[in-house]
């Protein structure tokens, strides 16, 4: 971590960059927040990198990219999936950011850590994070192992390289040790009825604070269409349960073929909605019928949602 | 002072429920919320914090204030009836007892609204002192025990026993309808219970945080702070921290279409988004950080200014361990405290 | 809504204005029978048709929602139906992952000279859904007082 806060002091010094965004320290390790460092001090004071640090940063860069000057931005290996993207959708000027790959062993969340009353957890750092975390807790210590506190989605990381960076800093763990699309395929093996109670069950718990939306690097329209005051079920009023079926199909499509399966979703959701499931099944159908296609990976790639081919798939394709 | 078998719990709540709607933390999909009592509803008293507060069975996240209906070229309005029948509401913490005291003061002051008159005055409130406080707690910043929560009936923990003490009218009614299922016994059980609580809350990380500064003089010292500009910066404008939250009442009036009328809504707003109080000359709050700065204002300043000093924050903790960026309310007053602003 | 013999579901067809709507014209021209309880609405290209539209369709009260378009190759605006096509596909596999019945929703290319496939795809359809019952599971119950 000190060797990240050495490095952007002297970007910051040199005049290179103006600004910094990465994490700040919160009150606990687990609190940490996004934030944008204007001086070495607050730097030196405030900047962390940990286990805790999962937020993506890309979206910060459409803000960070109306502002003079450049700014100094961490990006994950997987944050730079979502930071291509945007480039590609022109929503963020590469021209604006310095970027510095910063290394990853995987993210935690402290949901996951079944334990009660947490004070801290040893082994959460960065670099030198263990394999097991001790857990202080107002009702004794406990011990768990990294992995079993990790988000979803580094479970089925898509590796430690950088796809867009202009230094790199710090090791990567490829963390992946799960099918990313098993779950779909264990949902899509379901009875029609089986299907229904599971999603609706899920979004039953949904309390529409479109935190999912906000925080989607996906999701960057200036005015969403859920926000309109001329959509007559407009987000507020959820008196039943379509509302949020409809909100969350069509929150998905309008990612798909954009989403980079960054997680951020579910890691906000506070209802522990498991929302990459409907972003992820999109990306199933699109390898599976128009090729493999990982959204951020390929600035020049065509994108399946904008492209065709003559012999396409016909919609209602496998069913019985 | 009561007492009734741990085991037994599941047969009080039938009984409970045999006489009227009864609300408590039930588990769905892995997440424990306020919801109606069913045979086979997943029942959950052990967790310390359901997602959503037990507010949203006085003041419901949407509900139908009346309905304009066209049959034959006529039209007619239908009023949404006024809750009648009594229910109980089981399990409630006390942050979120005190919670329904703050909304008291917006939604039972002059004019009174009846809506939320009509549950009140329905419902009867089974607290449960917290055996367990969490990290993020600090409900006795505002005043509140939580190993001797209000409501109308309180009870405790302790042992293989779940202790049972009526405190209103309304408690004693309920009590006396579920007596046989109840034994009487002493408070020694109790009294111990309430010592171990208190002695962790002794051990709280956030047992010292200071409001000083805060009440209704902060509006005049604290709304041109710089330091606003700092901390709002990450805030998504989602709505997570006000729909958590035990206290945030503020709403929109929304009108449904539904093809042969018009069903008029209320439904939680949050001032977080960016059409909140939206007007017809637009919006009077137009960035994230006046939006951002608005809902501490609120709680902890324009509230105390307008309700005679009591904050409309209880200290549940909820919006700490919730919001995706983990900004918060705690992290506020620190930052204010450290400024000595 | 109970189920009975007279029940009629109410299906919504999006018609592209080239070919589908005009083959719907050649079926009224032609006599050929279809389903009164089928609301045509034409839009300019099947490409029109955002998702929303769809599921809009369902939330107010349709047991089944059918989109019609040029077939693949003959679009007004050359490539509009193609990229129709991968969308409804995917929202399609979307609506059977969440367990939405699948017989309700449709694709069909009906060219302006097939007025006779127009009416057999209607009244097909309409069968299909007729066997389905009224939908519950995308209707929002507000819209059926």
């Amino acid at each position: 971590m000190q060797e990240l806060i050495h490095r952007a002091k002297s970007l910051l010094e040199s005049g290179e960059v103006v600004r910094v965004l990465g994490w700040r320290k919160g009150e606990n390790d687990w609190d940490v927040e996004p934030a944008f460092f204007a001086t070495t001090e607050d730097l030196e004071a405030n900047f962390i990198y940990n286990g805790f640090c999962g937020a993506n940063l890309s979206k910060y860069m459409i803000e960070a990219s109306k502002l003079d000057g450049k700014t100094l931005v961490f990006l994950k290996p997987c944050d730079s999936y979502s930071f291509n993207q945007l480039i590609k959708e022109h929503r963020i000027n590469r021209e604006k950011a310095y970027i510095i790959g910063v290394g990853c062993k995987g993210k935690l969340k402290i949901e996951n850590i079944d334990a009660e009353g947490i004070l801290s957890v040893d082994g959460a750092g960065y670099p030198d994070c263990s394999e097991t975390l001790t857990v202080h807790t107002l009702y004794g210590d406990k011990e768990i192992a990294y992995k079993d506190a990790m988000l979803e989605r580094c479970h089925v990381c898509k590796g430690k390289e950088h796809k867009i960076y202009d230094e790199l800093l710090g090791d990567s763990i490829d963390t992946c040790d799960a099918d990313r699309f098993a779950e779909i395929a264990k949902i899509e093996a379901m009875s029609p009825e089986e299907k229904f109670a599971f999603f609706q069950a899920e979004l039953s718990k949904c309390i529409r604070c479109n935190a999912c939306r906000n925080v989607c690097p996906a999701c960057s329209c200036r005015k969403c269409v859920f926000d309109s005051t001329k959509f007559d079920s407009a987000q507020k009023a959820n008196t039943t349960s379509f509302e949020e079926k409809m909100f969350h199909i069509i929150r998905a499509f309008h990612v798909a073929g954009r989403c980079t399966d960054c997680g951020e979703c579910s890691r906000v959701c506070p209802q522990g909605i498991p929302l990459h499931l409907f972003n992820r099944k999109f990306i199933k159908d699109i390898n599976s019928l128009y090729g493999e296609y990982q959204a951020g990976a390929d600035i020049d790639a065509a994108a399946p949602l904008t492209s065709f081919r003559a012999d396409d798939a016909e919609p209602g394709v496998g069913r019985g | 002072m009561y007492r009734i078998a741990k085991t037994d719990i599941p047969s009080l709540l039938a009984a409970i429920a045999a006489k009227g709607d009864l609300y408590l933390p039930v588990n769905t999909a892995g997440k424990t919320n306020f919801d109606a009592w069913s045979e086979d509803a997943n029942v959950d008293l052990d967790t310390l914090k359901t997602v959503r507060s037990g507010k949203d069975i006085f003041f419901p996240q949407s509900e139908n204030l009346y309905s304009c209906n066209r049959t034959d070229g006529k039209l007619s309005v239908t009023a949404a009836e006024l809750e009648d029948k009594d229910f109980v509401v089981f399990g409630m913490k006390a942050c979120d007892v005190r919670g329904l005291a703050v909304l008291d003061q917006v939604f039972l002051s002059d004019p009174v609204d009846s809506y939320y008159a009509a549950r009140r005055e329905h419902g009867t409130i089974v607290s449960l002192a917290c055996s367990k406080p969490d990290t993020s707690c600090f409900c006795h910043a505002f005043g509140i025990d939580c190993a001797n929560p209000e409501g109308d009936v309180a009870t405790w923990f302790a042992g293989e026993y779940l202790y049972w003490l009526p405190k209103t009218e309304k408690g004693e009614a309920l009590t006396a309808a579920v007596s046989s299922l109840l034994e009487s016994t002493d408070e020694k059980a109790v009294e111990e219970a309430k010592a171990s609580i208190r002695a962790i809350q002794e051990k709280l990380p956030l047992k010292d945080l200071s409001l000083d500064g805060w009440g209704a003089e902060a509006a005049k010292t604290k709304f041109d702070s710089p330091l606003w500009e700092q901390l709002y910066k990450p805030c998504l404008a989602c709505g997570t921290c006000t729909f958590v939250c035990p206290t945030c009442q503020c709403y929109d009036i929304k009108d449904y279409n539904t093809g042969s009328g018009v069903q008029r809504l209320r439904c939680w707003d949050s001032c977080m988004y960016s059409d909140f109080t939206m007007m017809a000359h637009g919006n009077n709050r137009t960035s994230q950080m006046q939006r951002f700065r608005q809902r501490f204002m609120h709680k902890l300043a324009y509230f105390p200014a307008n309700n005679g000093g009591m904050f409309s924050c209880v200290g549940c903790g909820r919006c700490v361990d919730k919001c995706p960026t983990h900004l918060n309310i705690v992290k506020v007053i620190k930052a204010f405290e450290k400024e000595g602003k | 809504m109970p189920v009975t013999e007279n029940w009629k579901p109410k299906i919504v067809a999006f018609c592209c204005n080239w070919c589908s709507y005009a083959g719907a014209d050649l079926a009224g021209s032609s006599r050929l029978a279809y389903p009164a309880d089928v609301k045509i609405i034409k839009v300019p290209c099947s490409c029109r048709v955002n998702p929303m539209f769809i599921l809009r369709a369902f939330e107010k009260g349709a047991d089944g929602v059918i989109m019609c378009g040029c077939h693949p190759g003959d679009c007004h605006y050359s490539t509009g139906n193609y990229y129709a096509r991968r969308r409804m596909t995917l929202l399609f596999s979307m609506l059977d992952y969440l367990g939405v019945e699948n017989g309700r929703t449709r694709v069909e290319w009906v060219s302006a000279a097939e007025g006779v496939k127009f009416s057999e795809t209607m009244n097909s359809f309409v069968e299909k859904v007729r066997s389905l019952g009224p939908s519950v599971r995308l209707g929002d119950l507000r819209c059926k007082n």
